[in-house]
């Protein structure tokens, strides 16, 4: 019986007085928009309200009473202090996440060189920094950036250097925010990076060694365009996490010297809960968007258009 | 162009695993061999010895008279089909079958000519602009046959090149390989587990088993006068028949008392083989009906368990004695039925006397 056949047949069968519901219920698209409900639902309560709201927040006065429009965008854009943040946002989130992916690569090339027993074993104390929480162990390089009775600082005495003002100097608080945020990210990179590694086929690099391709060839024409799409993702995903980082400014520098090592995140928290301006706060927030939005637009369409060229 | 040679290479891994036990073999120049043989033979490690992707345990490999033990996969002047293509999927067919050309910096004019020409061959012109996504498995392995002919290498090596194309397909790549063979000549290596392909496509066939090479030679010679059993059932399809038997009276006597002359001009060979205890082959093609006055044919009577209708020919299967798993080939006309018996006609100028201990063949 063909197809059409059988659904005249639907069709034209008695149907109980509550049929069409029966049918609308067991349409596919009815139970697939049913099982994604329960997702759409935490979307719209945890992301899209907050985000409207912040959006409707940043239009309101300091006491929230009534409508600015675009004051505290104009108020925010005529501050040193904020173009500072921006700058400083920008060079922390981009020098980051270029560090993380190319410690991350790295790793995970030496470690899909390990045979698998010692790969796990590797794989495990390499994820640590990771999974620790950032505050906790924000706090320990804290420690060890302290300038009196750092352990950092006590490494570089042997060599005969001078102690370094680890946060007390802006350009060296600055390195001390990146390098912890490298150490913290680094590790997510490697896990994602080995897992492309492993997707590679092998006969890939064959098939490249015997064409004549060298080590840094195949890794060039070989390994880099097959993970292309996993790279873009991540440095993607980094860059957001990155840009909103909050915990290890809050925890090692507060922001200083002299508000020198803000990001959005840091700054629109001393604007919004510290200094009680909540609307002015939700403008510095909202600044990260159109930065964001522009870098996924052209990532995702680069990965759009592999996968379509490839898969 | 370059003849190749092996000089008792073995290759052992992790935990005194040998998977090739110390083969000898000379490739001549422009030849075309094709090392044949079951799954874990060593047939496809031994090729990637000569490409240099794996590395040799001992003995020699030498290309062009250059030993290339220590030569990595890029200085070795040769060219490798893979059976799953390995084509770049992120780079165009040009640019797949260029990219060797390219890494050895030649100049873009001679790059552009070779692909050109290869493509040309292969009747892939059209494609080159196109992705492998969007190419057809029978596709996907003309440009991969492209990349190694653009090289113009001194030998190819083939990897199983047709295991993953429909049996159609395959049939029509054998016949594109062997045309290219005949036009550009270059020294290959084929490695398959399929016999058909190795009998169609080689000037030798290397038949190995368990890491050793069981014999080597032409085609019919393999199936003419194979030197081991193995050999004798690997090569053909349906397998060779192997019957137990004894030689008396210069007669062979088969289990179920059927008792087959030897012909006058065997006789001298075989002298030897009475009171040894002996397998009788035969292949199925040279069981078949019975034909009355044909020279040096001995009649048999089986009865056929299971008989498969081939439209150009149909197969009896049967069992004599403890042998089972046999078969014989007739004309599509034999009106052969299922647990009816028939007397069969055995070619006795292409039988095979085996000695059952050893498996040579006498």
């Amino acid at each position: 019986m063909s197809a059409d056949t059988l659904s005249v047949d639907t069709r034209l069968a008695p149907q109980p007085g509550t049929g069409s519901l029966r049918r609308f219920t067991r349409r596919r698209s009815t139970i697939a928009f049913l099982m994604t409900l329960p997702l759409l639902l935490v979307i719209v309560c945890l992301v899209a309200y907050p985000a409207a709201y912040g959006v409707y927040l940043s239009t309101l006065n300091r006491t929230m009473e009534r409508s600015i429009g675009l004051g505290n965008f104009e108020i925010l854009f005529d501050t040193d202090t904020f173009w500072n943040v921006v700058w400083q946002s920008c060079i922390f989130a981009i020098t980051a996440v270029i560090a993380k992916a190319l410690i991350g690569f790295w790793l995970a090339h030496m470690l899909h060189h390990i045979p698998t027993k010692g790969q796990r074993k590797w794989r495990g104390m390499l994820l640590v920094p990771w999974v620790i929480p950032p505050a906790l162990s924000t706090l320990g390089w804290w420690w060890m950036y302290d300038p009196s009775y750092s352990s950092i600082n006590y490494l570089i005495s042997i060599v005969g250097a001078p102690p370094v003002p680890w946060l007390g100097e802006p350009i060296w608080a600055r390195a001390a925010i990146i390098i912890v945020n490298v150490w913290v990210g680094a590790p997510f990179f490697m896990i994602m990076y080995l897992a492309a590694l492993k997707s590679v086929p092998e006969q890939l690099y064959e098939a490249a060694a015997i064409d004549g391709a060298t080590g840094f060839q195949r890794l060039r024409y070989v390994t880099v365009p097959m993970m292309a799409n996993i790279i873009s993702i991540t440095v993607l995903f980094s860059l957001i996490v990155t840009f909103a980082n909050y915990d290890i400014v809050r925890v090692l520098t507060n922001g200083g010297p002299r508000d020198l090592t803000h990001v959005f995140a840091s700054y629109a928290f001393q604007v919004g809960i510290l200094s009680g301006n909540i609307p002015r706060g939700a403008a510095v927030s909202l600044f990260m968007l159109p930065i964001l939005a522009v870098c996924a637009f052209f990532v995702l369409r680069g990965v759009t258009r592999r996968n379509k060229e490839q898969m | 162009m370059a003849q190749v040679s092996l000089r008792k290479i073995v290759k052992m891994y992790e935990g005194d695993v040998q998977a090739v036990k110390g083969i000898d073999l000379e490739i001549e120049d422009h030849e075309f061999v094709v090392l044949v043989g079951p799954s874990g033979c060593g047939k496809s490690t031994t090729l990637r010895m000569i490409a240099g992707l794996e590395e040799i345990s001992s003995g020699d490999i030498a290309i062009g008279g250059t030993v290339v033990n220590d030569i990595p996969p890029r200085d070795r002047d040769i060219a490798m089909v893979f059976q799953n293509y390995a084509l770049y999927p992120h780079m165009s067919v040009f640019d797949n079958m260029a990219f060797g050309l390219t890494l050895r910096k030649f100049p873009k004019a001679e790059i552009k000519r070779r692909v050109d020409e290869a493509a040309r061959i292969l009747d892939i012109t059209p494609l080159l602009d196109r992705k492998p996504k969007a190419l057809s498995g029978g596709q996907r392995q003309r440009v991969a046959m492209g990349r190694a002919i653009v090289r113009d290498p001194k030998v190819f090596l083939f990897d199983e090149p047709l295991s993953n194309l429909d049996a159609k397909l395959r049939v029509q790549m054998r016949t594109e390989i062997k045309k290219v063979h005949q036009t550009v000549r270059t020294t290959t290596v084929y490695v398959t587990h399929d016999q058909v392909e190795a009998m169609t496509l080689a000037d030798r066939v290397v038949v190995m088993n368990q890491g050793l090479i069981e014999q080597v030679g032409p085609p019919q010679e393999l199936y003419h006068h194979p030197a081991t059993r193995f050999v004798a059932g690997f090569i053909g399809s349906p397998a060779m028949n192997f019957l137990p038997a004894r030689v008396e009276n210069g007669a062979v006597h088969l289990p179920g008392g059927a008792v087959l002359p030897i012909p006058e001009a065997r006789r001298a060979r075989y002298a030897g083989a009475p009171g040894m205890d002996l397998l009788f082959g035969i292949r199925p093609e040279h069981l078949t009906d019975h034909r009355p006055g044909l020279p040096n044919r001995a009649d048999i009577t089986i009865t056929p368990e299971v008989i498969e209708p081939m439209g150009m020919e149909t197969l009896a299967h049967f069992h004599l004695g403890e042998a089972r798993d046999c078969c014989a080939r007739l004309e599509p006309t034999v009106l052969a039925e299922p647990n009816v018996p028939i007397v069969l006609s055995a070619d006795m100028n292409n039988m095979h006397l085996l000695d059952a201990k050893s498996g040579r063949v006498l």
